[in-house]
């Protein structure tokens, strides 16, 4: 049992690895749409752009200011959670009691506005970020050769999904964020501040993209058009997973990350569109998605 | 009701503010048809204009962009010093946003209402293709310096069309060639799956098997994949001596990165099929050293190109692309040509461009074949590491000089109507 | 009613005149988006339904029209029929999957599903890939009349537009259209009353994909080559902002939106460079947070207003 359908196992364990990988980002990405979305009902079409936005603010800090990858991981995240509050304060807040899909229309176009911005000032080959000093080399693992850098994205990603799982499902923070999705008038007469979790919310879920993105920054080429592609797939990933529940993205996420490796070597050529093919058939079986509850 | 009526009287208050302006624009060749001709040199206007279409804000950008814009301006600049022109010499520019009925319409509008007697840059091959069709219907020239295709100058050939820098076939065949000469015999491919990325491919496959070389496989991935470790590890597994990237743009810096960062590089050789200066400028040389691939031009080549690069990072900051460079070869090759004629008419100028030796910084011997491609020496270069480099942008060593003759496709295997066989 | 009608007339006369003083190409470009944005509009005006995906329909009907008339030989009007058919066929694919959800999933699958297509045709061997589907001839309308001629073109395209949008108004005010109105309005309230709301819901998909179609197939005819462009998300975003900046469920608000991107598209290409895209985000905003009623819209209310309070 060397092989399957004629690939070597070790091979398929090896793509099994790298779509774990994958599906870290995805996984993280997705968890901050949904966070977005379960207090704002805001679908934060500008993700993408934000995600980006984290993997400039790096390497600005880097070749700007000295700062290493280790202060960026912090610091980049930080910064975009705070463009984010800035968006959120001067325009989003004005929407909440339209129709949701004046959230969509308006990020779609901030994000076209962040794109352009960075590609004006930096042009679009991108710049180059690398791998810090300590995480460079590879692990073996018997079966495949595993850059040190993409087991820290693994594990990384990991720890922060699981962290904003806990905090969101298990403290009492958590309990009032939930409350205040559930029913916010309640929840402001019981003396929270509704509007003030609701800003540092949207804060939070843009500093996960931002966070991606620097993780993403030394293993892919910090460009400005690095997440305008990727969020139609994170989109899906969304609609898969049905956004309900926290866990709910966090699996989803994975595993596609490892459906589409899977993908990479038994047909190769599908590899872009399996995500969407499964968004077809998780919508004919179960509309609301695999997590979702149909309201 | 109201409403509507407000409605229909605001479209048509749009359309006429569009309709006025416009015919502004109309009126304006006519006045120019009139216009006195300066001695010696006949012109359809009062003087020649040239336009540079190219991609201002899009991915293409940092190919051609602004710094093809400032190339063009250079040679006008120095055709002016050089030769004294008793006549006008104008430059505009557009971005086409890379959309080629953008392209096709703003080429229409060009030609029809402000005089462009020349069209240069035009990368991204739709709208080549698209632009090149309008030349012809308007009668005058395109010289393409940024499209890749081989259309241009096969079943999409026309008499006004100029390919001057390269083109898929001249990038595969000559970097094949070049490759498998100095050892690199068995490949794997990494193939952008769509048209482009196929024929790059097969032409490259067909060069390295016809000069004794093996293809072990190949491996297609999607189009803006964000991800290649994957890919990667399946042409690891092929243990082809070369790594041939029939890709572009991201795609490429994306490639090459995860061939670093997976120690990819420590056995095989990358041969990028469209790699140039500004992937190697993203990305660093400590990620790119080693890599071989095929470009039409290089700044640190000689003492006259490293002149003309100076001047231009002087103004962009940034040393020039194989486009960059092209088109400030191309306008002035033209403007010559229009001296040369005596006239700005298009079948004139053409005659002339194809019967003229072409040399400059960029062109050495180079000419225009009847199938509307120039000929021109390609470079097979290998990048340096970081200690070989002396300065900023030092990035290539020469390793060989494909000469024009066998780098590009033969005149015999075109399939342009024009050649006569 | 009158004055509506001497309203019409007025446009019409205006754009019967236009090519003499327009280019008529840039003109039919305009008419081609214009009916592309008033087939969206069908869709989010008056069913409420936001199709982020929309440009693939635009695309699609594009390649169909265009390999049906280059390679097999079809003349122009079945070419543009044909594919306006395919796009509706494909409307009723992606829409019978889209309508299961509501809302914001509603335009995030739109969205996926497109993209999907997307990567189809950008492999798919007759669409040239990047080269695009070039040198489409525009053939003889009805073997008679030679279209290769830019004002008879020009007369094809504005009978084309202005039965679509005939036809686009009368959906609106027939029954039918008055169902869609409920159905945007309150969802629920037309179940109630026993109307098979997703049924309501595809039919519309379906005559807005064709419209849609229709207007990508004249695209074709009129440029003479189908590229990936009109297949790409940015459009599904520019017909969006099409309709946004022109109006929202306004009857001229799309014509008005599309004429003015379009004409800024054209102006800023030689003036701010890299901007562009900038530039269309900045209208974006600008419209979500200020102007939400769009060109038409806002006049129309400013109409009101002074005619209310005299």
């Amino acid at each position: 049992m060397s092989e399957i359908f004629g690939v070597p196992v070790q091979a398929l364990m090896g793509q099994l690895m790298l779509g774990l990988v994958n599906g870290s980002f995805y996984a993280m990405l997705s968890l901050g749409l949904a966070v977005i979305f379960g207090m704002l009902n805001i679908i934060n079409f500008a993700h993408g752009a934000l995600y980006m936005m984290g993997a400039m603010f790096a390497w600005m800090g880097l070749n700007y200011f000295g700062i290493g990858y280790w202060w960026s991981l912090l610091l980049a995240p930080l910064g975009v959670g705070l463009v984010g509050i800035l968006i959120e304060r001067s325009m989003l807040r004005w929407l909440y009691k339209l129709d949701h899909l004046y959230g969509l229309l308006l990020t779609f176009g901030l994000a076209l506005i962040i794109e352009g911005l960075f590609r004006d000032q930096y042009g679009v080959s991108g710049q180059p970020y690398s791998i810090p000093e300590e995480l460079t080399g590879a692990f073996n693992l018997g079966f495949m050769f595993l850059p040190k850098y993409r087991a820290w994205v693994i594990l990384a990603s990991l720890t922060v999904c699981f962290a904003t799982w806990y905090v969101i499902e298990k403290t009492p923070l958590g309990a009032y964020l939930r409350a205040a999705t559930e029913n916010p008038q309640l929840t402001q007469a019981f003396g929270i501040n509704v509007p003030l979790m609701v800003m540092l919310t949207y804060g939070f879920g843009v500093a996960l993209a931002g966070f991606a993105g620097v993780l993403a920054a030394p293993a892919l080429q910090v460009s400005p058009l690095m997440g305008s592609n990727l969020i139609i797939v994170v989109f899906a990933v969304v609609v898969i997973g049905g956004m309900g529940s926290i866990l709910g993205s966090i699996v989803t996420g994975l595993g596609l990350g490892i459906v589409e490796g899977l993908t990479k070597v038994f047909y190769p050529e599908a590899s872009a569109t399996v995500v969407f093919v499964i968004m077809a058939i998780v919508l004919l079986l179960r509309p609301a998605g695999l997590f979702g509850r149909e309201k | 009701m109201k409403r509507k009526l407000i409605g229909a009287l605001v479209g048509a208050a749009v359309m006429s503010m569009t309709a006025g302006q416009a015919l502004a624009q109309a009126k304006a060749p006519a006045a120019k048809g009139m216009a006195a001709k300066p001695a010696g040199v006949k012109l359809s206007g009062e003087m020649v204009k040239i336009g540079v279409l190219t991609d201002m804000s899009g991915v293409y950008s940092d190919l051609g962009g602004q710094g093809s814009v400032t190339s063009a301006q250079m040679a006008i600049d120095d055709f002016k010093a050089q030769a004294k022109p008793g006549w006008k010499i104008e430059l505009v520019y557009a971005d086409h946003q890379n959309k080629a009925d953008v392209g096709s319409n703003k080429a229409r509008e060009w030609y029809d209402t402000q005089g462009v007697d020349m069209m240069t840059d035009v990368l991204n091959s739709a709208v080549a293709l698209a632009v090149s069709k309008v030349t012809l219907e308007k009668k005058r020239v395109l010289i393409d310096a940024g499209a890749a295709t081989t259309r241009l100058t096969n079943e999409d050939c026309t008499p006004y069309t100029v390919h001057y820098v390269y083109d898929t076939y001249a990038l595969a065949n000559g970097g094949g060639k070049a490759v498998v000469k100095q050892g690199g015999d068995s490949w794997f491919f990494l193939t952008a799956d769509y048209a482009f990325g196929h024929s790059l491919e097969k032409d490259t496959a067909d060069v390295v098997k016809a000069n004794g070389g093996k293809v072990l496989g190949a491996v297609r991935h999607p189009l803006n994949a964000s991800d290649f470790s994957s890919f990667l590890l399946q042409a690891q597994a092929s243990k082809a001596k070369i790594v041939g990237l029939a890709n572009a743009g991201g795609d490429t810096i994306n490639s090459i990165k995860a061939a670093n960062e997976f120690g990819l590089t420590k056995n095989q050789k990358l041969v990028g099929l469209l790699t140039q200066i500004t992937d190697i400028h993203a990305l660093g040389l400590p990620t790119t050293q080693g890599m071989m691939f095929t470009e039409g031009f290089y700044w640190n080549l000689n003492a006259e190109t490293r002149d003309w690069s100076r001047r231009y990072f002087a103004k962009m900051k940034k040393m020039p692309s194989m486009l960059q460079a092209g088109v400030y070869s191309a306008v002035l090759t033209y403007l010559k040509a229009v001296q040369a004629a005596g006239t700005d008419e298009a079948d004139a100028v053409m005659k002339q461009l194809k019967s003229m030796t072409i040399n400059d910084m960029f062109a050495k011997n180079g000419k225009i074949r009847e199938d509307g491609r120039m000929v021109h020496d390609m470079f097979l270069v290998e990048v340096k590491k970081q200690a070989e480099s002396k300065e900023p942008w030092d990035y290539y060593h020469v390793r060989s000089v494909i000469p024009g003759s066998e780098a590009f496709q033969p005149l015999s295997l075109s399939r342009c109507p024009l050649v006569k066989k | 009613m009158n004055r509506k009608r001497v309203g019409y007339a007025f446009l019409l006369a205006l754009m019967l005149v236009a090519p003499a003083v327009v280019y008529p190409v840039l003109v039919m470009k305009i008419l081609c988006f214009a009916l592309f944005a008033c087939a969206f509009n069908l869709l989010i005006g008056y069913t409420g339904l936001l199709s982020f995906g929309h440009a693939i329909f635009l695309g699609t009907a594009g390649y169909v029209a265009g390999h049906s008339i280059k390679v097999w030989g079809f003349p122009p009007e079945l070419g543009l029929i044909f594919a306006a058919l395919a796009a509706a066929a494909l409307g009723w694919v992606i829409g019978s999957l889209a309508i299961r959800r509501s809302g914001i999933y509603f335009a995030m699958i739109t969205l996926a599903l497109a993209q999907m297509m997307y990567f189809f045709f950008l492999q798919a061997p007759f669409t040239g890939g990047e080269d695009g589907l070039q040198d489409v001839p525009r053939g003889k309308l009805l073997g008679v009349v030679d279209l290769a001629d830019d004002y008879n073109l020009y007369y094809f395209v504005l009978a084309i537009f202005v039965f679509a949008f005939w036809l686009i108004h009368r959906t609106i005010h027939s029954p039918f259209g008055q169902v869609l109105k409920a159905i945007r309005e309150n969802e629920a309230r037309a179940i109630s009353l026993g109307y098979d709301v997703a049924k309501y819901k595809l039919l519309a998909f379906v005559l807005s994909a064709g419209l849609a179609g229709l207007a990508g197939a004249t695209k074709t005819l009129v440029f003479r080559f189908a590229t990936l462009t009109d297949a790409h998300w940015h459009t599904s975003g520019e017909v969006v902002l099409m309709t946004l900046l022109g109006g929202m469920g306004t009857v001229f608000g799309p014509v008005v939106g599309a004429a003015t991107i379009i004409t800024l598209q054209n102006e800023l290409a030689d003036k701010v460079g890299s901007l562009v895209t900038v530039i269309m985000g900045a209208i974006f905003v600008v419209c979500v947070l200020a102007f939400r009623r769009g060109i038409v819209g806002e006049l129309g209310a400013l109409y009101k207003r002074m005619t209310g309070t005299r």
